[in-house]
């Protein structure tokens, strides 16, 4: 990780409100190639909401997102034309959802899951493509005998493994998760984190990842941003947040984690 | 010759035919690309080729040639009535022969004879969003076009392979237009596709019941969608017709007794005549 040179994505004064409700309030972020970002924060306060912004999927209100692109050129992610947003979306970025039905086509085989990205972006060799998503599913720890069976014959953390191999599979540089081990079991929420974190250091990717889970941001994580009710109430590295909290409100969520 | 009284040539009122025209022109100024068109109730049910005849009823003029084939044949109930139709509200003159017809309607067939500059080949279709069995919502199937998003087809073709050995899709079989849309040619079988490529004729789509229409303009390129090391075969039954022998004609099975007793023949009835007329 390198906090040198130009960030990736940099926001600022992001503001979106669902009637009353103000799910984001002036957030800035930026975030730099190689890092880890984790976004925590209660049920409401705007993760998802925030993630669905930056990645241009959800117009805001007030604010800018910029995107440095892989041509070097920087971007306005909310200004640019959405067949060049929704390229983005295939190549240079990621976007792991909390439920993986959300994510995978449960009508098409793992191996044709993990191909789609490639032949959208132009593969035609059906030998390469099956090649490629048998190397991925071994990466992701799926057997790739099963490449051909659909993914509602497979458990929850399987499924959630299969999505971060067909998000991964065109070398995204950025890749943004919702709270990607949230309906899992413990024990295969561990495993799924061990294996993120190897993913996240060999490829070099840029991550931010949206979690309550305060164990899996100090675990991932460089820096952690907590958001409470749309706003940033305080940002920082992972460890200085979680050992020496300065928002009240941090300052809870750290200890009630400490005393469950 | 005379049209029926009561009717306006074409049985299409004028401004209709015009609304009509425009879209064919942007169709064919956009090769592949679906066209809405205002569609007309006509005497005829949904099913019956509503589409091509409301395309053929605003193409048609008073020295074309028109013939109606349906599945190959020329003489089935379909074909017939809508060959009468156009006989009694354009006062057209009719043909069975490929060679001598300027416009002819087709539903699931491309004649075998080449057809030639000057001629244009009417489909009639019933849906005409290649995509539909895989993206239900129409505004994201537009989204698709629009972007030329179509990994999605591919994905299908990958899972045929993948589960079968081969891309199972005998009939409306995919095809890129001119580098640029995906679009379905109607359920031709796949065997006719290559006939699309570079037509020398104009090849123009009608969809009644969805409202679009889409072309193929002259010597365009059509490709059957493919992977390089699964290339697209255009399949036929292996064998060769019992009326006339021919060996590279798209052929129908015909069962001739209750014993398992089957036979084939072309499926284009007028090919199939003029081979046999040639022969003797
Ligand atoms: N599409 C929407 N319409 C109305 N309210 C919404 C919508 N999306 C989110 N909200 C509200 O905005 C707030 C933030 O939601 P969200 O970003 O999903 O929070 P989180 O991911 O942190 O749980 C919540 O109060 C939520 O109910
Ligand atoms: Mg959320």
């Amino acid at each position: 990780m390198s906090t040198a040179g130009a960030p990736l994505l940099e926001a600022e004064g992001l503001t979106l409100r669902f009637g009353a409700i103000p799910a984001l309030e002036e957030v800035a972020l930026s975030i730099w190639p190689g890092e880890v970002v984790a976004i925590v924060g209660e049920s409401g306060s705007g993760k998802t909401t925030l993630l669905r912004v930056l990645s241009g999927l959800v117009r805001p209100e007030r604010g800018t997102v910029r995107y440095h692109g892989a041509d070097g050129a920087v971007r306005d992610v909310h200004g640019m034309a959405e067949s060049r947003r929704r390229l983005l979306h295939r190549t240079e970025w990621g976007f792991v959802h909390q439920n993986p039905r959300d994510g995978l086509r449960m009508g098409v085989s793992a191996g044709g899951n993990v191909g789609e990205r490639l032949m959208a972006v132009g593969a035609r060799h059906y030998g390469s493509i099956r090649a490629e998503a048998a190397a991925w599913l071994r990466r992701v720890e799926i057997d790739p005998a099963r490449m051909d069976e659909v993914p509602t014959r497979f458990s929850g953390g399987m499924q959630q493994r299969l999505q971060i191999a067909r998000t991964l599979v065109t070398r995204p540089r950025l890749v943004f998760m919702d709270e990607p081990t949230g309906g899992l079991d413990v024990s295969v929420q561990a495993r799924l984190l061990d294996m993120l974190r190897g993913l996240v250091a060999d490829l070099d990717l840029a991550v931010l990842i949206v979690t309550h889970d305060i164990a899996a941001a100090r675990l991932l994580a460089h820096r952690m941003l907590v958001m409470r009710h749309g706003r940033v109430v305080e940002q920082g590295l992972t460890d200085r947040v979680l050992d020496d909290p300065q928002h009240p409100y941090t300052q809870l969520l750290v200890s009630s984690v400490l005393a469950a | 010759m005379t049209i029926a009284a009561g009717y306006n040539f074409g049985y299409l009122d004028e401004a209709t035919k015009r609304m009509i025209r425009r879209a064919i022109l942007k169709a064919v100024a956009i090769p592949g690309h679906q066209v809405p068109f205002g569609s007309r109730e006509m005497p005829l049910p949904y099913g019956w080729g509503t589409g091509g005849i409301q395309v053929t009823a605003s193409v048609i003029g008073p020295d074309d040639v028109l013939k109606v084939i349906d599945q190959g044949a020329d003489d089935t109930t379909n074909a017939v009535s809508i060959r009468r139709f156009f006989a009694k509200v354009a006062g057209v003159a009719t043909t069975g022969r490929t060679a001598e017809a300027t416009l002819i309607q087709t539903r699931h067939r491309i004649p075998e004879t080449p057809l030639r500059e000057g001629q244009i080949l009417v489909y009639q279709v019933p849906m005409p969003e290649p995509l539909f069995r895989l993206e239900p919502r129409v505004a994201e199937t537009q989204r698709m076009h629009a972007l030329a998003d179509y990994g999605l087809m591919h994905v299908k073709l990958y899972e045929d392979i993948a589960r079968y050995g081969h891309v199972a899709i005998s009939y409306n079989y995919p095809v890129m237009v001119n580098r640029r849309y995906l679009m379905a040619p109607s359920p031709i079988p796949a065997f006719d596709n290559p006939k699309m490529d570079r037509m020398p004729a104009l090849q123009l789509f009608g969809a009644g019941r969805e409202k679009r229409i889409y072309a193929v303009p002259p010597h365009t390129e059509v490709r059957s969608l493919d992977f390089e090391d699964h290339p697209f075969v255009p399949i036929r039954a292996d064998a060769a017709c019992s009326l006339c022998g021919s060996r590279d004609t798209y052929l129908d099975e015909i069962v001739t007794d209750d014993r398992g007793g089957r036979r084939f023949i072309c499926s284009d009835t007028d090919w199939c005549a003029s081979r046999r007329e040639e022969g003797r």
